[in-house]
């Protein structure tokens, strides 16, 4: 499987809001929520971990997921943010900075 | 309910502070004629006052940051304050006069982030505009920047203030906003001046006008939806909260000083003696507003219009309480649907005495 790094979009607005993570596109102004899971993939979007270690380390440890289940139900997530703009997905590390104002 | 509208539920609930409306500076290069503004400046925040404030309110959980004026680009710390702001992820809305903003201004807010630009035009005639802000060639400096604005494939709103002085040109001024392809808002609220001097509210414009605005299909929509009389309130509309000033929204001013709304000069603290969210969980003053529901309402609360009508709290604290009734709203109900309201029956609809406008707290002085 070829390893993706996500990272947060700097197009985006965001918020911790009650455990859920509120965002806002810049360019479409598209409000999007994402729940507990979600966030905590978001918040360790920083374009220099690879998707499979943040599967590993946010989500089967805290959620008590398997590890297949985990892996595939993230790629889905990342490329359904990515395709609204508020995840940029690379294929290799990328310095969060570099995508920020 | 839309997924905002259960945002701003769970910010109510978790009283979260989502919205915050923060003016930069009262400086302005206009001098608009109903502007309440006083535009000196009496020791605005410091960029680094500034800076701390907008992570106190990332901090407290705030989402919606508003930063307007005065006139925001008159601060030369302006676009490093919107570079914080957005390195702190807020959606950011700037409202400006654009006079400011050329080719290099327009494209440094598309590469920050900006989410939405509102500039305030009054007419599409030069020498109207040009005369409500006292500054020749500003329509079309304004133009000029939301051409700019509009070609970084930035939002841009058009507020037009509606008063005596430009009532005949808002279908020329939407008409305008069509052609720059910018979205169209209209506003027909004048407020007292600062130090409580009420001259300004000549520039109202009268009852029959406004109720040609609320019959004018292209401003309000399906008008006999808009103009339907109230239907009679439930125990929801009575439990009901009048807005989200100090619920979920509050102001504050170049000084620090906190108030619930922009429109609601209740000072509340000052974050340059206290942490914003103390100010916010603890203010005696937030807490009193947030205690009031449609049913503590003094007059309001036995009105068919409590359920629908426009009643700013801010302006009825203007009035002399913020349990009161505001006594443009209740003209506008009036105009809107051919009902008097409560207040208007009892035959108190004049004009009220002495008005408070926003001070801030003495102790907000610089030494």
């Amino acid at each position: 499987m070829t390893e993706i790094y996500p990272a947060r979009s700097s197009r985006i607005a965001a918020r911790l809001l009650g455990g859920e993570m509120m965002i806002m596109s810049v360019a479409d102004s598209t409000f999007f929520t994402l729940n507990e899971v979600g966030t905590a993939i978001w918040q360790a979007a920083d374009g220099r971990t690879p998707l499979s270690a943040i599967v590993r380390r946010e989500i089967c440890q805290k959620f008590e997921v398997d590890l297949p289940q985990a892996e595939s139900d993230a790629s889905i997530f990342v490329t359904e943010l990515s395709r609204h703009g508020i995840l940029v997905i690379h294929d290799r590390p990328s310095a969060l900075s570099s995508e920020n104002p | 309910m839309s997924l905002l509208a259960e945002m701003n539920g769970k910010a109510l609930a978790l009283g979260i502070p989502i919205s915050v409306h923060l003016d930069l500076t009262f400086r302005c290069n206009e001098r608009c004629v109903h502007c309440y503004l006083d535009h000196e400046d009496h020791g605005e925040m410091t960029t680094v006052e500034i800076e701390a404030l907008l992570l106190q309110l990332a901090e407290a959980g705030v989402f919606f940051l508003t930063l307007s004026g005065g006139e925001v680009l008159m601060r030369r710390d302006f676009f490093r304050l919107v570079e914080v702001a957005r390195s702190l992820t807020f959606n950011v809305k700037v409202k400006t006069n654009g006079v400011m903003i050329g080719e290099k201004e327009a494209g440094r807010l598309r590469q920050l982030g900006v989410e939405q630009i509102q500039i305030s035009v009054y007419s599409h005639h030069p020498e109207v505009h040009d005369a409500i802000t006292k500054l020749p060639g500003s329509l079309r400096r304004t133009i000029q920047a939301i051409r700019f604005l509009k070609s970084q494939g930035l939002k841009v709103t058009i507020a037009n203030v509606l008063m005596t002085r430009n009532f005949s040109d808002h279908s020329g001024v939407m008409a305008l906003a069509k052609e720059l392809g910018a979205a169209y808002t209209l506003d027909p609220t004048i407020t007292p001046k600062m130090d409580g001097e009420r001259s300004v509210l000549a520039l109202r414009i009268p009852g029959s006008q406004l109720s040609q605005v609320f019959n004018n299909q292209e401003l309000v929509g399906d008008v006999e939806h808009f103009c339907a009389p109230p239907p009679p309130p439930d125990e929801e509309i009575m439990e009901g909260y009048p807005c989200s000033a100090g619920h979920t929204a509050c102001y504050v001013s170049p000084y620090g000083d906190v108030f619930p709304c922009v429109q609601f000069p209740l000072p509340c603290g000052n974050v340059r003696h206290q942490p914003f969210l103390e100010i916010w969980q603890h203010s005696a003053q937030l807490r009193e507003v947030r205690s009031i529901r449609a049913k503590d309402l003094t007059v309001c609360s036995g009105c068919s219009h409590v359920g629908t009508c426009t009643r700013c709290p801010g302006l009825a604290y203007m009035e002399g309480s913020m349990r009161g009734p505001s006594t443009a709203d209740c003209e506008k109900s009036f105009q809107r649907t051919g009902i008097p309201s409560a207040n208007m029956l009892r035959g108190s609809h004049v004009s009220p005495g002495q008005l408070v406008q926003i001070q801030p707290l003495p102790e907000a002085r610089p030494q």
